[in-house]
């Protein structure tokens, strides 16, 4: 069965969608996902939908979801790269995603994950390995 | 119409075409409708021609006007063409139609002159006359039909030209709305500003409102639809140029602008863009 692939690097987890993501495959990462933040203690997750032509509530749906699950593991997350076309179905379906971070492409994606990292680990008091 | 006895009406026509042509173009003339500030001589003699050529072709098959029958293609093309080009022209509807009903006199004047027996005559006449009738209101509804496609062209025109989205700075952009914000407003200048967004890789866009004369629920809506759709992608929004009359209107009608960044005018907003992506604006120092 085919599988999205997860990257690390550093404190962050990469997952880049290349696929058309159906329901099935959705599921698969959201558990891949949720294991791995665990396994690595990710500090950051950063999702590139730049290849991602279509997408339906669901999908909508299971971006919030990730988020949500990573935050509950402690780890940010990103979407990056959404479509213009994307973006106008999401509003269409009522789903702006309000609890998810975007940024236009991957760099823009690691800045910001990298600010607010930073920020939450000088919060937290120990250091980041990511500078 | 019951009967089926054919017409005379192609080989007599055919027979005094220069003169009906001659008769048929001083009555275009010399009709209150007549506009030859707008068409030459030559011009209407060449449609006028035409017209009553492929009149005298498709009578020859069948008496009454079929708009889809195979036989009036030649009729209806040249009635669309010049009913078209006069509606472009500026004509009026029933100056346009005058081309077809002013052919009726020299007609009968024929039938008159050609036809003894009075029975064939009123025939022929009641042929002849529902006949440019039909033709007639072809004619205006193919007017109305080209005044419509002006007008979609013209509508479509302004849609582009009202929602322009400029650069004020590297990574800054603005939107001056003006006009009322319908939904297909919305979507074009929703579609234009995430285009121009992943174009310049702009991180935050202001919505300038100056030019929205009112502001409802709808239209507050697609505001916020178009700052979640740039949020999608990455970009911050700030909504400027909101009236104090809107201000207390919004308020009223309880919309949430919570989620946005409003300011009052547009240089508000644009300091407000500069300080995100940590810019200043410093006077020189002497």
């Amino acid at each position: 069965m085919e599988r999205i692939p997860i990257l690390k690097m550093g404190d962050c987890l990469l997952v880049s969608i290349q696929v058309d993501m159906h329901d099935r495959l959705a599921m698969q990462l959201q558990d891949d996902l949720t294991a791995r933040i665990a396994e690595t203690a990710a500090r950051g997750v950063l999702i590139d939908i730049s290849a991602l032509e279509m997408v339906d509530s669901f999908i909508g749906r299971m971006l919030g979801n990730i988020a949500a699950m990573s935050r509950v593991l402690d780890a940010q997350t990103v979407v990056v790269g959404m479509r213009p076309a994307v973006a106008i179905t999401l509003v269409e379906l009522g789903m702006s995603l309000p609890g998810v971070r975007t940024a236009l492409n991957v760099e823009k994606g690691m800045e910001l994950l990298a600010t607010s990292m930073g920020a939450a680990a000088g919060a937290d008091g120990h250091g980041t390995a990511f500078d | 119409m019951a009967e089926t006895r054919t017409t005379q009406l192609p080989q007599l026509i055919r027979s005094k075409e220069q003169e009906i042509l001659a008769e048929w173009l001083t009555l275009q003339n010399a009709s209150a409708a007549s506009r030859r500030d707008l068409i030459s001589d030559s011009e209407l003699r060449q449609q006028s021609l035409e017209f009553l050529s492929g009149l005298c072709t498709a009578i020859g098959e069948s008496d009454r006007f079929e708009p889809n029958a195979r036989i009036w293609q030649p009729v209806r093309d040249l009635l669309t063409h010049v009913s078209g080009s006069r509606a472009r022209q500026g004509f009026s509807p029933s100056e346009t139609a005058t081309f077809v009903f002013s052919l009726r006199q020299p007609l009968f004047t024929l039938l008159q002159k050609s036809i003894p027996d009075k029975e064939t005559l009123a025939r022929e006449a009641w042929t002849m006359t529902s006949l440019l009738d039909q033709l007639g209101l072809f004619t205006t509804e193919m007017h109305q039909k080209s005044r419509e496609a002006v007008i979609l062209r013209q509508q479509q025109e302004m849609l582009e030209l009202s929602t322009p989205v400029v650069t004020l700075w590297t990574g800054i952009l603005a939107l001056p709305l003006i006009g009322t914000l319908d939904s297909a407003r919305t979507q074009v200048v929703m579609e234009n500003l995430l285009q121009r967004i992943v174009e310049t890789g702009a991180s935050i866009a202001i919505l300038d409102i100056t030019g929205v004369p009112t502001v409802d629920t709808l239209v507050a809506q697609h505001l916020l639809k178009t700052v979640a759709a740039a949020r999608l992608m990455g970009a911050d929004c700030v909504i400027s140029g909101i009236r104090p009359q809107i201000a207390q209107t919004i308020v009223h009608l309880g919309v949430d602008l919570n989620t946005v960044t409003t300011k009052a005018t547009l240089a508000d907003a644009f300091a407000v863009a500069l300080k995100r992506v940590g810019l200043a604006v410093m006077k020189p120092t002497a």
